[in-house]
């Protein structure tokens, strides 16, 4: 028999605290679960530094990859099978590329991302074109087959209905995760009927659509996601783990390119600091890696990077205030910044402005310039309608960004008053910081 | 610290004015391509490369009151326009941004059309295929933009252009 078309002879069940049970039925993806790439994905969470708000947010990107897998295969089996539009030959390539999507992430991916400047999604391509073991299944269903669930990944698969699966206003990859988060963090936001969803899911020619008397299950997926937005993704604290771990990286970047002879020498980042990381050392790094090193140089010389790592492991986190860039409140930090390094404290590494913005939902009409493709209704007459026009509950949020900036500081710092007791004195009335 | 805002400010500035969005995204796009120093994270969506998160560093900058943002009805359609105001050349005098090759670069872009620079942001963004292929993805996924094989070879010709104009003296 054809791999691609080889079955199990008994099916594998997962129990999922989301979904109740992921089945997985079709060779292929049994033998890519099994992958080390594939299994890399245990040691990343899925939420980064949430763990350090949020105790119960551990979850790895392993068990939302088998989410994302279990929704669409839920998708394509239950409610697409057989409808005209639905081409069964996409089933498993829509399979592999809901469950390999993550692939790429690196630890704590978004600070990590940033200080080396790195791209998890183009990690994500070579893992799936390049010599591994994912590589190695997924060229058995085709030669061209990993090419095109990489172009699925990428957005750029001719096919865009089984691209929207995977990533569009209304895609598997969001369901999975508002719910595993809203589960893992304990919140009572996130939660939406996604059964109901489903079921009212229609496949069309480009993306699927939302049968009319789904309308209501749409508008509380829309609110969920707004409020796991503000409450838990971008949560304060959470932010202020995150402005932490980002310096640790800079400060040890800094340090290896000023010639500094680290006591524990970071043998997994020297390829990351010089800019020539390969894909073979790429997936060596993992967050038991990374959090090996950040507890190893708690006992380092440099005071800043010993000094940020036991703030990171120990959570002592830097404390904020709010800020709103306009010109006197920039003027505040150039001032703030001035007295910081007269305290003794870098503010390179201690004063950080960090900002989050959210779009809940958008919509594009033709010739207008927004580039995310909108959720569309099915009417009992077979009219498509964008959601927003039908929903007055969507239309009061779409297209409105909401953006918080924050300043952080480490309060426990400016209360020190051993030394510089006027300057610090001075920046906690600058920060409105109560003695 | 903001660096990266000081990198778009001084783009839009050297550019003058800008207009329309998708125009800056595939003018920084293009600029990221030919390595100027812009950290922005770009996606393949429908207009070709496209970077929320440059979308929100130029809301950003535009609260901060350092460039201005102004709405032009055209044809049928609104089209924002960009360009640097005086708190954004103040905030600009004190950031350090050393880019000379880009200003030639960047004036040329913006004197194409928003059309060609999608399509020359699309052939950049698959630089690792072979032309043939490429052509296929712009005919597949740019189906609506009816490109023709001309404009697919002028594109090709405008980037090795931008590259001999992007090379440090």
């Amino acid at each position: 028999m054809e791999y691609s078309r080889e079955k199990l002879q008994e099916e594998k069940v997962f129990k999922d605290p989301v979904h109740r049970y992921i089945h997985v039925r079709d060779r292929v993806i049994w033998d890519l679960i099994g992958t080390k790439e594939f299994q890399r994905l245990r040691r990343i969470k899925q939420l980064g530094t949430t763990y350090l708000t949020f105790h119960g947010a551990e979850h790895s990107r392993l068990s939302h990859s088998l989410g994302v897998y279990e929704i669409v295969r839920r998708i394509v089996d239950d409610v697409f099978e057989g409808r005209p539009e639905w081409k069964p030959e996409e089933r498993l390539l829509s399979l592999c590329a809901a469950l390999l999507h993550d692939l790429g992430h690196g630890p704590f991916s978004h600070s990590f991302e940033k200080v080396f400047d790195l791209d998890h999604e183009q990690f994500t391509q070579q893992i799936i074109v390049g010599d591994t073991e994912v590589n190695k299944i997924l060229l058995k269903v085709g030669r061209d087959f990993p090419k095109k669930v990489a172009e699925v990944i990428a957005k750029t698969y001719k096919g865009k209905l089984v691209v929207s699966l995977i990533s569009s206003q209304i895609d598997a990859d969001r369901m999975d995760y508002l719910q595993r988060d809203a589960y893992f963090t304990g919140v009572s936001y996130g939660h939406f009927d996604m059964e109901r969803l489903l079921r009212v899911m229609r496949p069309r020619e480009e993306h699927a659509v939302i049968k009319q008397s789904g309308m209501h299950a749409v508008e509380d997926y829309i609110m969920s996601r707004y409020q796991m937005y503000w409450q838990v993704y971008f949560h304060p604290v959470t932010r202020s783990a995150e402005v932490i771990l980002t310096k640790i990286l800079h400060r040890a970047k800094h340090l290896y390119e000023a010639g500094y002879e680290f006591a524990q020498e970071p043998h997994h980042f020297y390829s990351l600091f010089k800019g020539e990381v390969t894909l073979a050392d790429y997936l060596k790094m993992d967050e038991a890696v990374m959090l090996y090193y950040f507890e190893a140089w708690e006992e380092e010389n440099d005071a800043i990077l010993k000094d940020l790592c036991t703030r990171f492991v120990n959570r002592k986190l830097f404390k904020y205030v709010e800020f709103h860039p306009s010109n006197n409140q920039m003027n505040r930090l150039m001032e703030l910044r001035t007295l910081f390094k007269k305290a003794g404290i870098d503010p390179d590494y201690y004063l950080v402005v960090d900002s989050s913005s959210d779009l809940p939902y958008d919509f594009y009409r033709p010739g207008e310039e927004e580039e995310r493709l909108p959720i569309h209704l099915l009417k009992n007459n077979g009219e498509i309608r964008e959601l927003s026009r039908e929903s007055e509950i969507v239309d009061a949020i779409s297209g409105k960004r909401r953006t918080d900036h924050k300043l952080y500081y480490p309060a426990d710092l400016l209360r020190d008053e051993s030394t510089k007791k006027n300057i610090k004195k001075q920046i906690r009335e600058l920060l409105e910081l109560a003695d | 610290m903001f660096k990266d805002h000081a990198n778009i400010i001084n783009a839009i500035s050297t550019a003058g004015e800008i207009s329309g969005r998708k125009k800056l995204q595939k003018i920084v796009y293009i600029a990221k391509k030919l390595s100027f120093p812009f950290h922005e994270k770009f996606q393949f969506h429908f207009y070709g490369p496209y970077s929320e998160e440059l979308t929100l560093r130029i809301e950003e900058l535009c609260e901060m009151g350092y460039l201005n943002e102004v709405r032009e009805k055209k044809a049928g359609y609104y089209q924002y326009c960009y360009s640097i105001t005086d708190a954004g050349q103040d905030f600009l005098s004190i950031q350090e941004v050393e880019m000379p090759a880009l200003e030639a670069c960047l004036l040329d872009m913006n004197e194409q059309n928003a059309r060609f620079l999608e399509l020359v942001s699309t052939v950049l963004y698959f630089d690792t295929l072979e032309k043939a292929e490429v052509t296929e993805k712009i005919f597949t996924l740019k189906s609506k933009q009816k490109y023709t094989l001309e404009e697919i070879d002028e594109a090709y010709a405008y980037i090795d252009q931008l590259k001999t104009k992007a090379k440090p003296n």
